[in-house]
C-alpha cells in the first residue's frame, strides 16, 4: 500500500510539472540544441571563448526584452526599447566624447556618470510612454510604436544618420572587461537587473499588482489599484532597461548609430512571447524569459557555425520556432477545456468542491 | 393515463470521479411545462446531454412516446422531436437571421443554389411561429442575448419539435425578456409543443412550469406539481438545508449618519437624490434597470462621480471622484458584475482577498510580508466559508456563491465603515445566498453602515431596514419592510 508521504512527492513532482510544463518545455529544447550541437560541431561550439562571446553579446537585447516582459504582464507591450536604447547611446556617446581627454582618456567619474544619466533618460523616455498610456488611453502598442519612431528620429536629427564614434576606449574595454577574467561585464549588468526585476515582480506587492492589472483592468479599478501610477512605473522600468541595453550596444560597437540594433524590436516581442508571457497580460515569469533569451543566443550562434547556413535563414527559423511554441502552449492550454460544456461567457464556470 | 412524451427510467451517468447522474426517473407529458432544478453541478445539463442523444448512459433507458432507447444517437433525438437550445445557442454570428434561419432547410433540401426568396419566406414563416419580428438582414451577431435565443428557438421549431429542451435560458436576460420568453412558452404549449426548461430561480419555476423535478448530487429528490411547491420546500430540496427566515431589525442605530446623500445627481441618470445611512442600517435601494440604482450606486463608490449635490461622510462634505477616494474614507463596494468588475478570475483566490489592502501586508519598501498575507487569506477562507481546498487556486474554479464571497472578503479586508453591495446574491445558489445575508445582518450589528442595491425584491424585503424605491432618476418612496409587500414595491417601481 502506498502511503500519503510517498504519494505527496510524486504529485508536487507532477503539480509542479503542470505549473512550469512551458519552462520545461525551453530546458528541453535547450538541451535537445546543445546536444545536437555537440554531436555535429563539438569543438567549434564548445569553447570557453564562444560562450563568453555569447554571454557579452544577449545582455544587449536581454535586458530590453526584460522591460518588454513587464509591459507585456500589465497587458501592454513596448515597441520603442529600441529607439530609447540608441536615444540613449547616441547622447552618452556625445556625452563621452566630450569627456574624452587629448591623450584619449576618460576622468574616472565618467563611466559612473554615464550610467547613471542613461538610467535617467530611458527612465523619462519611458515615463513618457506611460503617459501616453495612463493619461492619453493610446494602446500602448501604438503609443510605443510611435514614441519608437519619435525617438529614432531625434537620433537621426541630432546625428544625420551619422555614428557616433571616436570617444575614448577606455568606456568599451570597460565593459568588455571580465571578471576573474571569466564573467563578462555585460552578464553582470544583465544579471543584475534581472535579479532586480525578479525581486520586484515576485517579492514586492507592485509585482502582484501588474499581475492583476494585466489579468483585468476594469477589475483593477474597483479594486482601487492606482493604475496609472502602476502604468508609469512599469513603463518607467522598460525605458530603464533599454537604456542600459543601448549603453551595452554602445560599448560592444565601440559607437552609437540610430539605426543600430533595429532587429531586436520584434525579436524582444519574440523572446517575450516564447517565454511563456501571456500577450494579453497577468501571466508570465522572469525564468522563462531568460531561458527564452539563452535559447535564442544558443540557436542563433551554433546557426553561425555552419558555414553553409547563410544567415537569412536566420529569422526564417526564430519565426519557426516561435510559430512552433505557440501552436504548443495552443494545445496544452485547451486540453483543459475540451470536455468542457459550451457555457455561455456571462455564465460561471461549474465549482468541483 | 396518456402515453408520455419522453421518460427517462433508471438514468446513471458518470465522469471520471464524479457520478454525475444516479438513478435518475422523471418523465413529461406531450404539451407539458417543466421545469428543471438543481443547484450548480447537480447533474442538469448532463441530464439534457442524456436525453439529446450527446452522452450515453451508463445504464438505464429512454422511452420516446412509448418507444424504448437503450442508446440514442442525437439524430434519433431529433427524428422523435426533440431540439435542445444551448446555452450559447449554437447560432452562426456570421450569418443573417435569415441565413440562420433557412439554412437548414435549404441544406436538407439538397438544394445546391441559395434561392433568397424562398429563404425569406421560410425565415419570415419561422419567426411569425412565435410572433416575434427581428429584422432579417441583420447579422446574428449583432443581436442582443434574447433575441438570438428567439432564432435559436424558430430554428428547433422549423424541424418539427415536440419537446424543447432550453438550458438555463434566462440567465442572461433582463425581467422584460424574460417574460416575453415565458409568453413564447405559453404559446408553444397552446401548439401542443412541451417544454423543458432548466433554472434555478424559484420565481422563474413558480411562474411557468406546471410540474418540476429537482436534481441534488445526480438524484432526483422530488418531483410533481408545482402548485405543491413553496418557497420553504423549493429551498429545501435544492439544498438539502433547512433556511429559517430571518427578517433584518436594524440594532444600535447610530445617531448620526455615516454616509449622506443631499441633493446628488448625475446628468441623464439621477437627479435630486438625498438619503441618509447610519451604522447599523442596511437600507436597501431598488428600481428597474434604468431607473438610475446602478449609476448610484458607481458614484458613491467614485466611479461616475456626481456632478450635482454632495455626499457627506460622517457629515463632512466629501468629493469621490475614484474609487481610491472612495477606499480612503473606508467605503466598499461589491460590484454587480463579478466577472468584468470583481474578480480577476483567472488569479488566485488568495491574490483576490488581498489586493485592496495589499499595501498594508508589507514589510517595508513595499515588500509582501508573505506571512501577514496568508494569515489574512486564511482569516478570510475560514471566516466566509469559503470551500476551496486551496486559496492558491484560480478563483474561476469556484461556484459563484463562493465567488462573490471572495468579493465580499477583499472589501471586509480592508476594514470598511460604509459597504455598498450592488446585487449581492446575484448568480449566488440558495445555500451561499442564505449565508451571504447572514454575513450582512452581522455586519450591521458590528456597526457598518450597508446599502443593498438590487432588484430581488425578496432579498431587499428580508434584509433591510429601509426600503428606497428608484424610478425614472429619482428616489419615489420610502418603504419600511414590514408593512410592504413585492406587490406595493413593484407598483411604486413601474
Ligand atoms: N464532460 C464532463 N467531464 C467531467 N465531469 C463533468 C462533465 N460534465 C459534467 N461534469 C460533472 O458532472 C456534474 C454535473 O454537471 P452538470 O450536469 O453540468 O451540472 P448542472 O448543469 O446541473 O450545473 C458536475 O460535478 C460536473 O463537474
Ligand atoms: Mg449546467
Amino acid at each position: 500500500m502506498m502511503t500519503k508521504d510517498t504519494i505527496q512527492p510524486l504529485q508536487r513532482f507532477q503539480h509542479m510539472y503542470r505549473n512550469d510544463r512551458h519552462l520545461w518545455r525551453l530546458v528541453l529544447m535547450i538541451v535537445l540544441w546543445l546536444l545536437f550541437m555537440a554531436i555535429t560541431r563539438f569543438s567549434k561550439f564548445y569553447s570557453m571563448i564562444n560562450f563568453q562571446t555569447m554571454a557579452a553579446q544577449f545582455p544587449e537585447f536581454g535586458i530590453m526584452s526584460l522591460g518588454v516582459m513587464l509591459c507585456m504582464i500589465t497587458g501592454g507591450i513596448d515597441l520603442s526599447v529600441v529607439g530609447t536604447a540608441n536615444l540613449t547611446s547616441i547622447l552618452m556617446g556625445f556625452l563621452l566624447l566630450r569627456l574624452t581627454d587629448a591623450a584619449g582618456g576618460l576622468p574616472a567619474f565618467a563611466i559612473p556618470l554615464v550610467f547613471l544619466l542613461a538610467i535617467l533618460i530611458g527612465g523619462s523616455l519611458g515615463l513618457f510612454n506611460g503617459l501616453l498610456v495612463s493619461k492619453f488611453h493610446i494602446p500602448p502598442i501604438l503609443a510605443t510604436m510611435g514614441s519608437g519612431e519619435l525617438f529614432t528620429g531625434i537620433c537621426l536629427a541630432m546625428t544625420n544618420g551619422n555614428a557616433v564614434s571616436k570617444f575614448s576606449r577606455t568606456y568599451a574595454k570597460t565593459i568588455n572587461n571580465r571578471l576573474f577574467d571569466l564573467i563578462p561585464v555585460q552578464l553582470i549588468i544583465f544579471i543584475v537587473m534581472a535579479a532586480l526585476i525578479w525581486f520586484l515582480i515576485s517579492k514586492t506587492v507592485f509585482g502582484t499588482k501588474i499581475y492583476m492589472l494585466g489579468t483585468n483592468e476594469n477589475v483593477a479599478k474597483f479594486s482601487g489599484l492606482n493604475i496609472d501610477s502602476l502604468y508609469l512605473k512599469t513603463y518607467m522600468l522598460s525605458g530603464i532597461c533599454a537604456a542600459l541595453g543601448g549603453m551595452i550596444m554602445l560599448a560592444n560597437y565601440n559607437s552609437a548609430r540610430a539605426d543600430y540594433g533595429t532587429v531586436y524590436t520584434l525579436q524582444c516581442v519574440l523572446i517575450v512571447v516564447l517565454g511563456g508571457v501571456n500577450p494579453s497580460g497577468g501571466r508570465g515569469r522572469i525564468s522563462g524569459v531568460v531561458l527564452a533569451i539563452i535559447l535564442l543566443r544558443l540557436l542563433e550562434t551554433g546557426l553561425n557555425r555552419f558555414p553553409r547556413i547563410s544567415s537569412y535563414y536566420i529569422s526564417l527559423i526564430w519565426g519557426g520556432v516561435l510559430i512552433l511554441v505557440m501552436v504548443m502552449n495552443y494545445f496544452t492550454e485547451h486540453k483543459k477545456v475540451v470536455f468542457q460544456e459550451p457555457t455561455h461567457p456571462t455564465l460561471q464556470k461549474e465549482t468541483t468542491e | 393515463m396518456s402515453e408520455s412524451l419522453l421518460e427517462t427510467v433508471g438514468i446513471y451517468k458518470s465522469f471520471v470521479g464524479v457520478q454525475a447522474l444516479k438513478n435518475v426517473s422523471f418523465s413529461m407529458q406531450p404539451g407539458e411545462i417543466h421545469c428543471l432544478a438543481g443547484e450548480n453541478g447537480s447533474g442538469k445539463s448532463t441530464l439534457i446531454k442524456v436525453i439529446s442523444g450527446v452522452y450515453t448512459p451508463d445504464a438505464g433507458h429512454i422511452e420516446f412516446q412509448g418507444k424504448q432507447y437503450k442508446k440514442i444517437s442525437p439524430i434519433d433525438a431529433i427524428n422523435n422531436g426533440i431540439q435542445v437550445i444551448y446555452q450559447d445557442f449554437s447560432v452562426f454570428p456570421n450569418l443573417t437571421v435569415m441565413e440562420n434561419l433557412a439554412f437548414n432547410n435549404e441544406l436538407a433540401e439538397g438544394r445546391r443554389l441559395v434561392n433568397w426568396k424562398r429563404m425569406k419566406s421560410i425565415a419570415e414563416e419561422a419567426l411569425s411561429k412565435i410572433n416575434v419580428s427581428i429584422d432579417l438582414d441583420a447579422y446574428v451577431g449583432t443581436l442582443s442575448v434574447a433575441e438570438k435565443q428567439m432564432i435559436a428557438i424558430s430554428r428547433a421549431l422549423m424541424q418539427d419539435a415536440r419537446l424543447i429542451i432550453m438550458d438555463e435560458p434566462t440567465t442572461a436576460l433582463t425581467k422584460k425578456e424574460v417574460t416575453n420568453l415565458f409568453e413564447i412558452i405559453t404559446q408553444l404549449k397552446a401548439q401542443g409543443i412541451a417544454t423543458l426548461f432548466v433554472s434555478h430561480k424559484l420565481n422563474e419555476v413558480f411562474e411557468i412550469s406546471e410540474r418540476f423535478t429537482i436534481l441534488r448530487s445526480g438524484e432526483v429528490v422530488a418531483s410533481g406539481a408545482t402548485s405543491d411547491l413553496d418557497d420553504r420546500k423549493f429551498s429545501f430540496y435544492m439544498t438539502g438545508r433547512e433556511f429559517e427566515k430571518r427578517n433584518f431589525k436594524a440594532e444600535n442605530v447610530s445617531k448620526n449618519p455615516i454616509f449622506r446623500a443631499e441633493k446628488a445627481g448625475l446628468s441623464n441618470h439621477f437627479s435630486d437624490i438625498s438619503f441618509s445611512l447610519r451604522q447599523g442600517e442596511i437600507i436597501g435601494i431598488t428600481g428597474l434597470l434604468d431607473s438610475g440604482r446602478t449609476e448610484l450606486a458607481l458614484s458613491m463608490f467614485g466611479v461616475r462621480p456626481i456632478d450635482k449635490g454632495t455626499f457627506f461622510v460622517d457629515e463632512k462634505p466629501v468629493s469621490i471622484r475614484s474609487p481610491r477616494d472612495a477606499i480612503n474614507y473606508d467605503i466598499g463596494y461589491v460590484p454587480e458584475d463579478r466577472l468584468s468588475e470583481g474578480l480577476f478570475l483567472s488569479q488566485s483566490i488568495a491574490d483576490n482577498i488581498v489586493i485592496s489592502k495589499i499595501d498594508q501586508l508589507t514589510k517595508k519598501a513595499g515588500v509582501l510580508d508573505k506571512e501577514q498575507r496568508s494569515k489574512e487569506v486564511a482569516r478570510w477562507v475560514e471566516n466566509l466559508a469559503i470551500a476551496t481546498p486551496d486559496a492558491n487556486n484560480a478563483s474561476q474554479t469556484l461556484s459563484g456563491g463562493n465567488q462573490q464571497r471572495i468579493v465580499l472578503a477583499k472589501w471586509l479586508a480592508c476594514n470598511p465603515r460604509i459597504l455598498v453591495m450592488n446585487g449581492p446574491t446575484v448568480g449566488v445558489d440558495i445555500g451561499s445566498k442564505h449565508d451571504i445575508h447572514g454575513i450582512l445582518h452581522d455586519l450591521a450589528k458590528n456597526g457598518i453602515g450597508i446599502i443593498i442595491f438590487s432588484d430581488d425584491l425578496p432579498e431587499v424585503i428580508e434584509n433591510c431596514s429601509r426600503i428606497l424605491v428608484m424610478k425614472n432618476g429619482t428616489i419615489v418612496t420610502e418603504l419600511s419592510p414590514e408593512n410592504t409587500d413585492e406587490k406595493m414595491i413593484l407598483s411604486y417601481m413601474l
